[in-house]
């Protein structure tokens, strides 16, 4: 494989994982609140990427990411963990039942009014991610003299994950709404504890892998928290029964 | 009231929910283990461990006082 071909296809895996995590970010927030508010943050994540890459250039690969790392990991972890929680609970209280009609302030929005939230999860995870791949194809690019095959493998990246998500977006819209609140809630405090304390320069045991680690310890804790709940919520039952 | 002001308050609003919802008490000791995870990584330790045990203590104990309330 040529030098060119190389810096394509590092560039490429490189920039497939960023993307994966920014697709999995907006499939599970368009499919938990709905698609119209979840697109248009991702849209105004990739419009304002898309200047700072316009204006940054090659400056882009000198951003200290950390700082940055840490405020959007922080901000997602403090949410994921709002949703992880109510996820348990509606969870064990009515199974895979879903939650429509039960409380609808914390569903999607059925006024007409804009959705921030939805809006501002896909906007801060489209801008970071997107600005991980973007330093990724700068960085690589520049220091092989390949920025050209570069960009090429970034931007596949993007096409080919991001058609991937849209693939998805049916089947992950057939998921109950109470366990999908659990999966997003999950998975926004996984990503959300790894880029905090990524941001601190933690030095992960096993790297990028450690986000499948705090996944599977997140969804265990979750899956015990949701026995417990059940368990307590029938003994009460019986109590109040007998 | 003013536009602006409606503005500002309702971002607020937003951003206190976002942020922290309905267990301030959950969101000040997530910030405060961020904190200290800053410290220790100041220290040389490589504390990864503290915020994700956190988090999940932190849920326990909110499921805990939602069910005794």
């Amino acid at each position: 494989m040529t030098g060119a071909g190389v810096v394509l296809l590092t560039t490429f895996l490189a920039s497939a994982v960023e993307a994966i995590e920014m697709v999995t970010i907006v499939v599970g927030v368009g499919a938990t609140r709905g698609y119209r508010y979840t697109l248009l943050g991702a849209a105004a994540g990739l419009a304002v990427l898309a200047v700072v890459i316009a204006v940054g250039g090659i400056a882009l690969a000198a951003i200290p990411l950390g700082p940055l790392r840490l405020a959007v990991g922080t901000l997602l972890l403090l949410f994921g963990l709002q949703w992880y929680r109510k996820g348990v609970v509606r969870v064990a209280r009515r199974g895979f039942a879903g939650y429509r009609g039960e409380d609808q302030t914390e569903g999607p929005p059925t006024a007409a009014g804009i959705d921030w939230t939805a809006a501002f999860l896909a906007f801060k995870g489209v801008s970071l991610e997107g600005l991980e791949i973007a330093i990724i194809v700068v960085s690589f690019g520049a220091s092989a003299g390949e920025l050209g095959p570069a960009i090429v493998g970034g931007a596949a990246a993007l096409v080919v994950i991001g058609a991937l998500g849209f693939a998805l977006k049916g089947p992950v819209e057939r998921i109950p709404r109470s366990f999908l609140q659990l999966v997003v809630g999950t998975m926004l405090t996984s990503f959300g504890t790894f880029w905090a304390l990524e941001g601190l320069a933690i030095d992960w045991p096993q790297s990028d892998a450690d986000i499948v680690l705090l996944l599977i310890f997140y969804g265990m804790s979750a899956a015990a928290f949701i026995v417990l709940e059940r368990r307590v919520r029938k003994q009460t039952l019986q109590a109040a029964q007998s | 009231m003013t536009t602006v002001w409606k503005v500002v308050v309702a971002v607020a609003r937003f951003l206190y929910g976002y942020v922290v919802g309905d267990d301030l008490l959950l969101a000040v000791v997530m910030v405060l283990g961020i904190v200290a995870t800053g410290f220790l990584v100041a220290t040389k330790v490589n504390a990864w461990w503290l915020v994700p045990l956190l988090a999940v203590a932190m849920t326990g104990l909110d499921l805990w006082r939602r069910r005794r309330a």
